[in-house]
């Protein structure tokens, strides 16, 4: 079986973002980017369930500029065995990344995608259940566990209320939460034999995809800055004060 | 509180010498640093040592294997990833990890270069891969920086040696399973010397701990041998060829320590800026005073021209050459701005740059280390002097 893992490359999670002087989003030019969070761990577990003979390839995608492939590289260097760059340099919303990735899926045929549930960049939680609804796929999404049994996946969910396990037919899309696994480092050897393996360009238009933005960004702001803290006198002054100032009871 | 600002990581400048694959270790290593070492590091310190995994650990990212043949589980890589590995290593501001964690790297290149076949199929796959511990013992109690004065011998009987004599300083020492050591064969001087692979465990061989001034999480060691006998097939290269096989681990080892010394250098940069922002006195925070800036300013032109020095003789390295007395005088250029830049550090922090458990405080201990281990400041200036024929 064949797994697909998109992966997308984000501002890295140690970087404190700055929010640019026009509002119009994040500054990420001289920011170091890295491989979002959650996708790490969707390669975790792809490579994992080739190490355990589950699975017998593992093809790591990015969408977007030609740095992704950089991206694509640290997967590779994680243990996947190929890639597919599809280069653009227009903003790539959830949508027109699940249009992407289901033009992608027609032609590899994976028995299952893996994708992480949200992009630390914007937090949307949407491309796997987009991706799903496209395809026509079932869905396991906020992953903590997944097993594979003949033709189908168990994927145990963390929920409000605990953890629910879906059986579902492959092929699926399982989204990953973060106590899936904890991702490998690409270690030196990994990393130079990475170079050597194939990673293919496309481009929305070869995949017949039109991946213009339909939602308008208004404006980005930074959040409030933290208030100084008072010093209060007495438990009496306290409960005044959350009454009449913090107005929380 | 107001919020704090946010502390600032202080990044080399971007190099011309380093490639996607450099950068792609450098992110490795960051990640391996900040979560298998640095968490942990002043607790280590504080009780003398690390747990034996962490050699597994860091066989598992390839940093141990770095520079080592592959027909024996090395990676061959060229020295700009062992900079970044003693700069990676650096950030965790405890020297004495890395001393320990890397003693196969002065420990082990004798015998990938010179040791027999079986020999190298015995000793290098098993400390490449993390589970036995190489260390290199030259220094004896009678003699350190005069190399070609040391007087353990290591007498022929039969198939065997016998070895009498101490090493002391030995990093490592404590928990080594193969040792190489400096041993003479033959007559005085440089020409009589050899190198021989000890092993724990071998009868008339044993060791006593040493508390030092630093480093206290790396185990350094006095070695006793009473009459050990050593198979001859532990004897490296030729009898009587040890001066220049150790001559020539003296360059690896100090283009790594100079490595080292910029990289905790910068990390008490980037440790005083972070400090400063915060800091408040006289109802300004302490970067703000112009002596406390100029102070920045003066570590960080030491250490860019040092990192700027180190990544120049490595390239001459990587195209073929020794440059020697190079070596020895950035060697000197980086353990000087080492002293500096932790002086200045400690000072900006004030008594919180005193009290133990402040990264700060840990590298002030570690200066003299550097200065005086693989090849004392006075020798590197002669040595360089008279390379150059002066
Ligand atoms: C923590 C630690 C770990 C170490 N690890 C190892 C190890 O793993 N293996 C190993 O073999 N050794 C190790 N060493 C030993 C180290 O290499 C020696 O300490 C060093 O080479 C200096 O030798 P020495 O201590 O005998 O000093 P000496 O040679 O006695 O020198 C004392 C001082 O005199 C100066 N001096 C010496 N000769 C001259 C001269 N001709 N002109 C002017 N000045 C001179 C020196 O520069 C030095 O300042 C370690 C040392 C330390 C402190």
């Amino acid at each position: 079986m064949k797994l697909l893992v998109p992966v997308k490359r984000v501002v890295d999670y140690n970087v404190k973002v700055r929010v640019r002087a026009d509002g119009s989003g994040v500054e990420t030019a001289g920011v170091k980017m890295s491989m979002n969070p959650f996708d790490e761990i969707a390669v975790e577990e792809a490579v994992r369930l080739k190490e355990k003979g589950v699975a017998s390839e593992v093809v790591a995608v990015s969408l977007g500029v030609a740095a992704c492939g950089e991206t694509i590289r640290t997967a590779l260097a994680m243990g996947a065995d190929r890639g597919i760059l599809v280069e653009t340099d227009a903003e790539l919303q959830p949508l027109a990344v699940a249009k992407l990735l289901r033009a992608i899926a027609e032609r590899e045929k994976p028995g299952l995608i893996i994708l992480g549930k949200q992009a630390i960049d914007d937090d949307m939680n949407a491309t796997g259940q987009m991706l799903a609804a496209l395809l026509g796929w079932p869905q396991g999404t906020f992953a903590s566990k997944v097993e594979i049994a003949g033709e189908t996946i168990a994927v145990t969910r963390e929920i409000d209320g605990g953890l629910e396990t879906v059986s579902l037919s492959l092929p699926a899309i399982v989204t990953t939460d973060l106590r899936l696994n904890e991702p490998r480092y690409a270690s030196l050897p990994n990393i130079m034999k990475a170079r050597k393996k194939p990673i293919e360009t496309l481009t929305p238009a070869a995949l017949g995809v039109d991946p213009a933005p339909r939602l308008a960004l208004v404006t980005v702001v930074e959040p409030a800055k933290r208030q100084a803290g008072k010093k209060v006198g007495s438990v009496a002054e306290l409960v005044a004060k959350l009454k009449t100032e913090a107005k929380v009871i | 509180m107001p919020d704090r600002p946010a502390p600032l990581t202080i990044e080399p400048a971007p190099s011309p010498f380093l490639t996607a694959d450099h950068l792609a270790f450098r992110d490795t290593m960051r990640r391996f640093v900040a979560r298998e070492i640095e968490p942990f590091a002043s607790t280590w310190d504080e009780e003398g040592g690390f747990p034996r995994r962490l050699y597994e650990r860091a066989a598992d990212v390839g940093l141990l294997q770095l520079g080592f043949p592959a027909a024996y589980g090395g990676v061959e890589a060229d020295p700009f990833y062992g900079i970044i590995a003693a700069q990676e290593l650096a950030r965790a501001g405890c020297g004495g990890v890395a001393a320990s964690l890397l003693s196969h790297t002065i420990g082990l290149p004798p015998v990938a270069l010179a040791g027999s076949e079986a020999l190298k199929q015995r000793v290098l796959p098993a400390v490449l891969a993390g589970q036995r511990i190489a260390a290199l013992a030259i220094t004896e109690p009678g003699c350190g920086s005069d190399v070609a004065a040391i007087a353990t011998t290591a007498r022929r009987d039969g198939e065997d040696y016998i070895v009498n004599g101490s090493k002391t300083f030995i990093t490592s020492g404590m928990r080594a399973d193969f040792i190489t050591v400096a041993v003479r064969t033959g007559g005085e001087g440089r020409g009589g010397i050899s190198l021989l692979l000890l092993e724990a465990g071998m009868p008339g061989f044993s060791r006593t701990e040493l508390r030092k001034m630093g480093w206290w999480a790396s185990d350094t060691a006095t070695l006793h041998f009473d009459a050990v006998r050593v198979p001859a097939a532990n004897l490296i290269g030729r009898e009587n060829d040890g001066f220049r096989l150790i001559m020539h681990n003296f360059n690896r080892e100090r283009l790594g320590m100079a490595a080292g010394c910029i990289g905790s250098a910068r990390l008490c940069l980037e440790e005083t800026v972070n400090y400063a922002r915060m800091r408040r006195t006289f109802g300004r925070p302490l970067i703000a005073h112009q002596v406390v800036r100029h102070k920045l300013a003066d570590m960080a032109m030491r250490i860019e021209a040092s990192q700027a020095y180190l990544e120049q003789l490595a390239w001459q390295v990587m195209q073929g050459e020794n440059p020697v007395a190079s070596i020895c005088l950035l060697k000197n250029q980086a353990t000087l701005t080492l002293e500096f830049c932790a002086r200045e550090a400690v000072q900006s922090f004030g008594g919180a740059g005193y009290v133990r458990g402040a990264k700060v405080e840990r590298i002030y201990r570690e200066v003299r280390v550097n200065a005086i281990g693989g090849g004392a400041e006075e020798i590197m200036r002669d040595l360089a002097a008279r390379q150059m024929g002066w």
